[in-house]
């Protein structure tokens, strides 16, 4: 067999010859086989590509989306579309109409929190008053706080239990120390994403744009509080259990493939409210509030405690503080309590 | 000169019509290698097509373990495609006289090799539909991942211009014009170093990963490619000359072979001088290390191998080093030994690890799962049968088979006819172009 050739050649014995007039390769049986071997392959290819069909029903392949611009990019126009495309997508899918909004930094405010050790019982209701407010995906199950269960005598959060399951809290010999988000003012999942996906806000919180991460999880693996989430599959929530009170850059429901985190609840923080972890502390071991502002709880701790931040070490600059009472809590009574929705 | 650019640029479609045709030319040996080659890759697309759908959560990785299988492929890859300068720096710059007409089959791995860690890389994205995002807002010079995207991308189209231009040349029975690639081929030297060197900033960049955060991340990659990548090729060239004749010297292999023997020493060296540093001091940041060579609080699933790199490493070490090394099966075993355990080294010693435990002190392990070691497998199939092709179109063009003004001959004996009569009129052209350009 030759291969066809579309010129004037030479074969061996020097005698021009002009291939593609007869191509000489090309039988009726090669061509049947030739015929055969491609639809073969067409088929399996297809066939190997046949899941894309469930895509069919999806919502996050819409030329809306594509097209959509960066969050610092948009005008009024753009975010007043993008967040009626989001309302709508919401609506269809949870059967809930949103209010959704794009809720702006205060000026002269950098947001900080103070968690006191002492008073903390491990109950995790902020945990799961976190996923509720934040809509976050209840299956697979994604929390932005854990709470490790530390022994006393040491702060090495090596030592911590991360699954301590008590029928009441807290354990005698035993402190509790929640992580979330440390909204450092030197983050370092900011530093490497490579679409600027992620970015600090003036008042200090470190936000994502879903519509933008690529999800390659790089910001995943820099962050040395472990404080970001990944959505494996497309997240699930029960219908009746959405908060319809949403941010752009804070609680709207993400998509499969994107990063989420803490954003100290940003759509009420930047409000005046407090945010949710904080409300539903049973001892009152949350602080939040404005660092610039002199008669603020935060600057008063800040000023008055001795206080730390994990891994300082790292010179990541948490804007998150730990303390503890200037008192002895062993010989003091600590409020007692029930953990919450353990099994929520 | 314009007329016949001119026509260089009008045979170029011809020439890869030609070349694609002769992909699907060969004797039973070869539609069987590239049959079952096609099929393992059709089995990767259709699980990720299925993790497409899904999302990652078809894999193993959670978001304590949230790189894994992929990432340590990609890392692997690098390292293979930074090796094929093994072959390179002996030729143009030390002017290797064995080495220089197989220097391309190492610069077309290389081209592969980066084709294969961009494969890897869309398929542990989370959202591969937004991967224009990063021409729209491109966070250079701050995220490490986008240096490494310039490097993969330039070292991948410097290679395609080297080596399409030589191949190119040869078909149309010209000489090379040195000007048109010698520059690229220094550019290409430097810039084979770098893309392992920016790779491993990626991780050794990041301050809460105490396992990466290390200095001698970077020359242990380069290394461990440098013996794993040229004893890739060290098979490879042997494949080729078996399959198709193509002229392999006994020189070039044991030049080969004393390449890889120094940098696997290097690497042990490297490796020794890591675990020293980590056990001696016995900080607490040595968690990640002491749950990979000996468990941690009962978890143990990445010791059987790291042990299992340690013993192939230095087994392919020991022979190198003794007098049994000179036996080719012997070498070739101890080049499959290193393949192997600088694979296990990178992916199971190096990525994986260093996100156990978290961050956090949480012990979560990682096995992938099925679907994805058939993306994996998919992956490196079609990595393959893209090296065969170009192997397979490749050679006939540097034996002057097929060129511009020859019709390509399957029948042995007009090839073989055909070979003589060329031979004496490519003969001196070869060499000409052969000494200066390959």
């Amino acid at each position: 067999m030759q291969l066809p050739i579309m010129t004037n050649t030479t074969n061996e014995d020097g005698c021009p010859t002009r291939q593609y007039a007869s191509r000489p390769g090309m039988t009726r049986r090669s061509f049947l086989r030739r015929g055969t071997a491609a639809t073969g392959a067409v088929a399996a290819i297809a066939a190997s590509l046949s899941p894309l069909r469930e895509l069919a029903d999806t919502d996050e392949f819409t030329v809306a989306n594509f097209i959509q611009k960066h969050y610092k990019e948009m005008d009024g126009q753009d975010m007043a579309k993008a967040l009626e495309r989001i309302s709508a997508q919401v609506e269809k899918r949870y059967d809930i109409r949103p209010n959704i909004r794009d809720i702006k930094p205060m000026d002269g405010v950098e947001f900080v929190y103070a968690l006191n050790l002492t008073r903390c019982i491990g109950c995790r209701k902020c945990v799961h008053a976190c996923v509720a407010e934040n809509n976050q995906s209840r299956s697979p199950e994604i929390q932005y706080i854990r709470v490790l269960e530390m022994p006393r005598g040491t702060n090495d959060i090596e030592q911590g239990n991360h699954h301590y399951q008590r029928a009441t809290v807290p354990s005698e010999d035993h402190y509790y120390m929640p992580i979330q988000c440390h909204q450092c003012a030197s983050p370092p999942c900011v530093k490497v994403c490579p679409v600027e996906a992620t970015w600090q806000e003036p008042d200090g919180i470190t936000v994502i744009d879903y519509d933008w991460c690529i999800g390659c999880r790089y910001c995943e693996a820099a962050c040395p509080y472990w404080a970001r989430r990944f959505n494996f599959s497309k997240p699930s929530i029960p219908n009746d259990k959405i908060n319809p009170n949403m941010s752009y850059l804070s609680n709207r429901p993400r998509s499969k493939g994107v990063m989420e985190k803490c954003t100290f609840c940003l759509h009420r923080t930047r409000e005046g409210k407090m945010p949710a972890c904080l409300e539903v502390c049973p001892t009152g071991a949350r602080k939040f509030g404005n660092i610039l502002d002199p008669d603020s709880d935060v600057r008063k701790i800040l000023e008055s405690k001795r206080v730390f931040v994990l891994k300082q070490d790292l010179g990541t600059l948490p804007r998150f503080f730990y303390y503890f009472d200037e008192r002895d809590p062993i010989n003091e009574k600590v409020p007692t309590g029930t953990p919450s929705g353990g099994d929520a | 000169m314009s007329g016949d650019t001119k026509t260089l640029f009008r045979e170029y479609p011809r020439f890869l019509w030609r070349c694609f045709q002769l992909s699907f030319v060969g004797d039973w040996k070869y539609y069987t290698w590239m049959f079952f080659l096609s099929v393992v890759a059709l089995f990767g697309l259709n699980a990720y097509a299925k993790q497409f759908v899904q999302g990652l959560i078809t894999t193993g990785m959670t978001d304590q373990v949230s790189w894994a299988l992929y990432i340590a492929n990609f890392t692997y890859l690098v390292g293979v495609a930074a090796a094929a300068v093994m072959l390179v720096i002996p030729v143009y710059i030390y002017k290797n006289k064995d080495l220089h007409n197989l220097v391309i089959f190492g610069e077309l791995l290389a081209v592969v090799a980066i084709i294969m860690c961009l494969l890897f890389i869309t398929a542990d994205l989370g959202r591969p539909d937004r991967f224009h995002h990063l021409f729209l807002r491109f966070n250079f010079p701050m995220s490490i991942l986008t240096w490494d995207v310039i490097a993969l991308n330039g070292y991948l189209l410097l290679n395609l211009h080297i080596c399409g231009y030589l191949i190119y040349c040869a078909y149309n029975n010209r000489r090379p014009t040195r000007k048109f690639y010698i520059p690229f081929v220094f550019v290409a030297i430097v810039w084979a170093i770098s893309i392992h060197t920016v790779t491993a900033f990626l991780y050794s960049g990041l301050g809460g990963r105490p396992f990466w955060n290390s200095a001698v991340i970077a020359p242990r990659f380069l290394a461990s490619a440098f013996a794993a990548g040229p004893a890739l090729i060290i098979l490879t060239l042997q494949v080729i000359k078996a399959s198709t004749g193509y002229p392999v010297s006994e020189k070039a292999i044991s030049t080969l072979k004393g390449i890889v023997t120094v940098a696997l020493g290097i690497n042990m060296f490297l490796l020794i001088s890591e675990v020293f540093t980590e056990f001696y001091t016995g900080t607490t940041h040595a968690a990640s290390a002491r749950y990979l060579f000996f468990g941690l609080h009962g978890y143990s699933a990445l010791v059987p191998w790291i042990w299992t790199a340690i013993g192939l490493n230095s087994f392919a070490l020991i022979v190198l080093l003794t007098p049994a090394g000179k036996k080719r099966w012997v070498l070739n075993a101890a080049c499959v030994a290193m393949i192997v355990g600088i694979w296990i080294e990178k992916g199971m010693g190096l990525i994986v690890p260093a996100f156990i435990p978290s961050p956090l002190g949480e012990i979560v392990e990682y096995v992938p799962t099925l679907n994805e070691i058939l993306v994996c497998t998919g992956i490196w199939a079609f990595g393959l049968l893209i090296y065969t092709i170009l192997v397979r179109v490749t050679i006939p063009v540097l034996y002057g088979e097929l060129t511009v003004d020859t019709v390509y001959h399957t029948d042995p004996e007009k090839k073989l006819k055909q070979r003589q009569a060329t031979k004496e009129a490519t003969k001196e052209a070869m060499k000409e172009s052969a000494s200066v350009s390959l």
